[in-house]
C-alpha cells in the first residue's frame, strides 16, 4: 500500500511548517553556540563539572589547592 | 483528530484565511523591533565592560524577541479597536488571518522564552528589566493608559526607552547614570516626536475611543506640549556628553541637533491652525522628520565616541 498525504492541508501549510522547522533548528544551533561560548569562557575548565549538581570532593577548592601544591612540589623536586 | 474536528478546523481556516509565517512575524511589529535592536545594541556597545560577541548577539536577539512578544500581546489586547482604524485594520488579527488566542499564545510564549534565555545567557537584572518592559508595554500602556488618558504616549513611551538600559545591563550587570540618561533621552523625545505627527495626520483614534491630546485638549495645547517636552529634552540629550559615554564629538553634534530641534518646536508652537493649514502643515512635518534623525544621530554619536575611546582618540 502506498503511503500518501491524506489531505491538502499538508501542502497548504508547507511554508508555515518549514518556517517553524527552520526556527527550531536555528534555536538549537544558537543555544548550542551559547553553550560552547559559556564553557570555553570558564576561567578553569574544571568548573564545568559543577554543572551536574553532584558533589565531587576532587573539585572542592581545598582539594584543588592541595593538588596544585603537590604538583608544584613535584616540579621543584624534578 | 476526528473528521468532525478536522472539518471544523478547515472551516475556520476558510473563514479566517490561511496565516503564513509573515503574518505571525507581523504580530511582532518588526519596525518597532528595529529601533529596539539599534538602541539596545548601542547601550551594549558603549558600556565600559566588554562581553563575548556571541553572547552580545544572543542578548540582542532576546531583547528583540521580547519586544516582539510585547507587540503581539498589544495586538491581542487591541484587536477590538484595531479593526476600527484605517492604519491598523490590516494587521493580522483584524484582517482575520490570525486568531486573538494565537496572538496571546505567541506573545506569552515568546515573553517567557526571551526573559528566561536572557537570564541564562547574561544576568538577572537584564532579564528583569526585559520582563518589566514587556509588562509595562502590554499591561501598563496597552491595557491601562492607552484608553484612559491623553498622556498615554508619555508614560507608554517608557517601554520604548528601556532597551538601551537593558543593553547596558547585559554588559555591566547594573544600571548607572549613563544608562538612565539614555533611557531619559528616548523617554523625553517620544512626546514631541509623536505629537508633531499627530498635528498633521488625521487619525481615527477618536472613533476607536482612544484619547489623543489633539482631540481631547485641542491643537493649541498639543503645540504647548511639543515645546515644553522639547525644552526638557535638551539638557538630557546634551548632558550625556559629560558622562563616561559622551565626548567632544557627541557634544558638538548634540548642540547642533538640539538647537535645530528646539527651533523647530518653537516654530510649531508659534503657529496656529490657520497658518498651518495654508502651507499643509509644512513645519509640523519638518519637525517630525528631523525628530527621526535626531534620535538616530544621538545614538550614532555615542557609537562613534565608543569607537574613538577604543582607538585612544577621545578628547575626554
Amino acid at each position: 500500500m502506498v503511503i500518501k498525504v491524506e489531505h491538502e492541508l499538508h501542502t497548504r501549510r508547507r511554508g508555515r511548517n518549514l518556517g517553524v522547522g527552520l526556527l527550531l533548528v536555528g534555536m538549537v544551533g544558537i543555544v548550542f553556540g551559547l553553550t560552547v561560548v559559556k564553557v570555553l569562557g570558564l576561567s578553569d575548565i574544571r568548573q564545568f563539572e559543577t554543572f551536574d549538581h553532584v558533589a565531587r570532593p576532587a573539585i572542592e577548592p581545598a582539594s584543588i589547592e592541595a593538588a596544585d601544591q603537590l604538583r608544584a612540589t613535584e616540579e621543584v623536586g624534578q | 483528530m476526528t473528521d468532525a474536528s478536522l472539518t471544523e478546523a478547515m472551516q475556520s481556516d476558510a473563514r479566517t484565511g490561511e496565516a503564513g509565517m509573515g503574518d505571525y512575524f507581523a504580530l511582532l511589529k518588526p519596525r518597532v523591533m528595529s529601533l529596539v535592536v539599534f538602541t539596545a545594541l548601542v547601550g551594549l556597545l558603549v558600556a565600559p565592560v566588554g562581553i563575548h560577541p556571541f553572547i552580545g548577539f544572543f542578548a540582542i536577539l532576546c531583547i528583540a524577541v521580547g519586544a516582539g512578544a510585547s507587540g503581539a500581546l498589544n495586538m491581542w489586547w487591541d484587536a477590538d479597536i484595531d479593526v476600527l482604524m484605517k492604519r491598523t485594520a490590516k494587521r493580522p488579527i483584524p484582517a482575520g488571518k490570525v486568531t486573538p488566542e494565537e496572538a496571546l499564545g505567541l506573545g506569552l510564549a515568546l515573553s517567557g522564552f526571551s526573559v528566561v534565555l536572557l537570564w541564562l545567557a547574561t544576568n538577572a537584572l537584564a532579564a528583569g528589566l526585559l520582563a518589566f518592559t514587556i509588562f509595562f508595554y502590554a499591561v501598563i500602556y496597552s491595557m491601562w493608559l492607552k484608553r484612559s488618558t491623553p498622556q498615554n504616549i508619555v508614560i507608554g513611551g517608557a517601554a520604548g526607552a528601556f532597551p538601551p538600559m537593558i543593553g547596558w545591563a547585559v554588559a555591566t550587570g547594573g544600571v548607572s547614570v549613563e544608562s538612565a540618561l539614555m533611557f531619559a533621552l528616548i523617554f523625553m523625545w517620544t512626546p514631541p516626536h509623536f505629537w508633531a505627527l499627530a498635528l498633521f495626520v488625521k487619525t481615527d483614534y477618536g472613533d476607536a475611543g482612544v484619547p489623543m491630546l489633539t482631540e481631547s485638549h485641542g491643537r493649541r495645547v498639543t503645540r504647548n506640549h511639543v515645546l515644553g517636552y522639547t525644552i526638557f529634552l535638551v539638557p538630557v540629550a546634551v548632558g550625556i556628553a559629560f558622562t563616561s559615554i559622551g565626548g567632544a564629538f557627541y557634544l558638538a553634534l548634540s548642540i547642533v541637533l538640539n538647537v535645530r530641534f528646539l527651533w523647530g518646536a518653537w516654530q510649531v508652537w508659534k503657529r496656529d491652525e490657520t497658518i498651518a493649514e495654508t502651507d499643509g502643515y509644512a513645519t509640523e512635518k519638518w519637525l517630525f522628520r528631523i525628530s527621526l534623525s535626531y534620535l538616530f544621530l544621538h545614538f550614532g554619536a555615542l557609537l562613534v565616541e565608543a569607537l574613538l575611546r577604543s582607538l585612544g582618540w577621545a578628547i575626554w
